[in-house]
């Protein structure tokens, strides 16, 4: 039997336009075998809530390099509990300190990548820990 | 002592050019009244809402005596009423203003990626400045035409030569087609590189840019004037080439990058500092970068040569190279009908996204080596520090901007933007009428309002 495949939403919030990481990750989840769609630029976390529900996705990354991980991540999951939605996975990276992506963790993050973790590292994470949605 | 007072001592006593970088929030033209509780104000930059925060920003600086170079691209055309109104108000003729304006909006769709309208009535401004600027504020260089930012992106040292002398195509084709003498333009515009790891690759691409710039402007515009063929150039090393893990190795990366700048013949040239993937720079660390300049300008030497590498057969060749390769991209970027469609159709920015994946790849498997990232590392922790900005100083704009509004002719405000929205639709040159609109106190935001009602909302179609 074949496996469901992941349906991944890569996002990005905020002003900036530093697309380059959500980029290469949406890239290499796709040769990973996901099925990817990358949400563009300048969404706000309504946008990416709604986006994620409305395709279906399994879980949702978020490239943050703006500096608002605190306010972005808790916000994105709060939307998407309101939607009832709240089992996506959500995870992300970016220019993130290691205190706050800890926070962020407990906070029910599932995971935070930091500069330096390879687009293999995601992908082997996304295989082990994230299921797909009932 | 204020930030502003340091800058002026820095800057204004050592006879530089005041370079002016402005926050996202003013680039965006975002108001800082209403925007959503997280939009940060004056985070990268100034913020600069009305005439009255220009004319703070350069108070005590005669604007006939300085020249400028603001970083600003999708509301520069406001930006730049602002400076001129402020000119004005200090009794300077626009004639003898002088500075530069980034305003590449070719480059924002490729690369950067701040914009408010979609490319074509981006363009329209840009040539509406252009042409202005060659009329009444001949000083004036309208655009910096940016490879910088298309390299950080992620694209080969080819695709920034090629996309950004596509880019300039592009907006000396659009002069010419306003009726423009491509000799009464052309000479006013510059350029802006990036200077990457690879040191004759770089030296390469600065040359071959030299002559390619020269032969297109000749052949395919029929310029007469030497100085419309004269490709001038200011040029920045690679942040992205900075890593955070064993930071000092940041200098040697900056003095090999500034160096092939000075040797590929670069007019200008700002150095990085060895901290900056950490946080706003150190006093030390800006020092350090400041010191390898001078290092470079005074005890090398090698600044006695013209163009030391002509003749190397290295050099020589890899020159030939990149500028066949860079004319390839150019043929294909004309065949789909210039810049602007293949804008439109994702096609730079998917070569630049295929380049950035590539290296990635080549980084992680080993291919590429960055020192100190995947080789020869040692276990160190590395900390990122992030800047606070007091929320004061948000607070502070908000009611500047609330008091302006207040006190301000509302209803000559209102008139004025009303010219600017006319002029959008009939298509007459812009910039009068946002002079005009700057004059009766109509902010950035309420004029970049008028671009979205007029010429709608560009949205990311997200190409990966």
């Amino acid at each position: 039997m074949a496996e469901k495949r992941l349906r991944i939403l890569v996002a990005k919030p905020g002003l900036d336009g530093h697309d380059r990481g959500a980029k290469i990750i949406a890239r290499a989840l796709r040769d990973g075998g996901f099925e990817v769609i990358y949400t563009g630029l300048h969404q706000t976390p309504e946008m990416i809530a709604e986006a994620a529900v409305q395709e279906d996705v399994d879980a949702v990354g978020l490239s943050i390099l703006s500096g608002a991980h605190m306010t972005l991540f808790p916000e994105v999951m709060r939307l998407l509990k309101e939607r009832g939605a709240g089992d996506i996975a959500v995870f992300g990276g970016g220019i993130i300190p290691e205190d706050d992506a800890k926070k962020l963790r407990e906070a029910g993050v599932k995971e935070v990548f930091t500069p330096g973790a390879s687009t293999e590292d995601i992908v082997k994470w996304l295989r082990e820990s994230v299921q797909p949605r009932e | 002592m204020s930030t502003k007072q340091q800058w002026l001592d820095r800057t204004y006593k050592k006879g530089q050019e005041r370079p002016v970088r402005f926050s996202t929030v003013s680039d965006l033209e975002i108001e800082p009244l209403y925007t959503p509780e997280d939009v940060e104000v004056g985070r990268e930059g100034v913020s600069v809402s009305s005439v009255h925060d220009m004319a703070r920003l350069f108070d005590r600086i005669p604007l006939d005596k300085v020249s400028t170079s603001m970083t600003i691209n999708c509301s520069a055309s406001v930006l730049l009423a602002m400076y001129l109104v402020v000119a004005e108000r200090q009794n300077v003729p626009w004639h003898k203003v002088a500075g530069t304006i980034q305003n590449d909006m070719l480059k924002e769709f490729i690369a950067q990626k701040e914009w408010i309208s979609p490319p074509r009535p981006s363009i329209r401004i840009v040539t509406d400045m252009i042409e202005f600027c060659a009329r009444k504020v001949p000083r004036w260089h309208p655009v910096s035409i940016s490879g910088y930012h298309i390299r950080e992106a992620g694209s080969t040292a080819v695709q920034e030569l090629a996309f950004t002398i596509a880019d300039g195509i592009c907006y000396v084709e659009e002069g010419v087609k306003r009726g423009l003498n491509v000799d009464d333009f052309a000479p006013r515009l510059s350029f802006f590189w990036d200077l990457h790891n690879d040191f004759l690759e770089e030296i390469a691409k600065l040359r071959a840019a030299r002559r390619m710039w020269a032969r297109i402007m000749r052949e395919r515009f029929g310029a007469q004037n030497p100085r419309s063929m004269m490709l001038r150039t200011h040029a920045q090393t690679a942040g992205v080439s900075l890593t955070a893990q064993q930071p000092v190795n940041n200098v040697v990366r900056v003095a090999i990058q500034a160096l092939a700048g000075v040797l590929g013949g670069v007019q200008s040239l700002h150095t990085n500092s060895m901290d900056e993937t950490l946080a706003l720079p150190t006093e030390n660390a800006v020092m350090v970068a400041l010191r390898t300049q001078q290092l470079i300008a005074e005890e090398t030497g090698v600044t006695n040569t013209i163009d030391p590498f002509g003749g190397s057969y290295a050099v020589e060749a890899l020159t030939d190279r990149m500028e066949r390769d860079a004319m390839d991209y150019i043929r294909r970027i004309d065949e789909m009908g210039g810049m602007v469609k293949a804008i439109e159709t994702g096609y730079p920015q998917r070569e630049i996204a295929e380049a950035a994946f590539t290296y990635q790849r080549q980084l992680e498997q080993g291919i590429k080596t960055v020192v100190g990232v995947n080789k020869y590392t040692i276990p160190e922790e590395i900390k990122i520090e992030t800047l606070k900005i007091d929320p004061a100083m948000e607070e502070m704009q908000i009611q500047r901007v609330r008091k302006m509004k207040r006190e301000r002719n509302s209803v000559a405000t209102r008139e004025a933007l009303a010219r600017v929205a006319e002029a959008c639709r009939s298509g007459e040159n812009l910039m009068e009428p946002i002079c005009e609109a700057v004059r009766r106190d109509g902010t950035v935001g309420e004029i970049c309002d008028v671009f979205r009602a007029e010429f709608g909302i560009y949205t990311d179609p997200g190409w990966i």
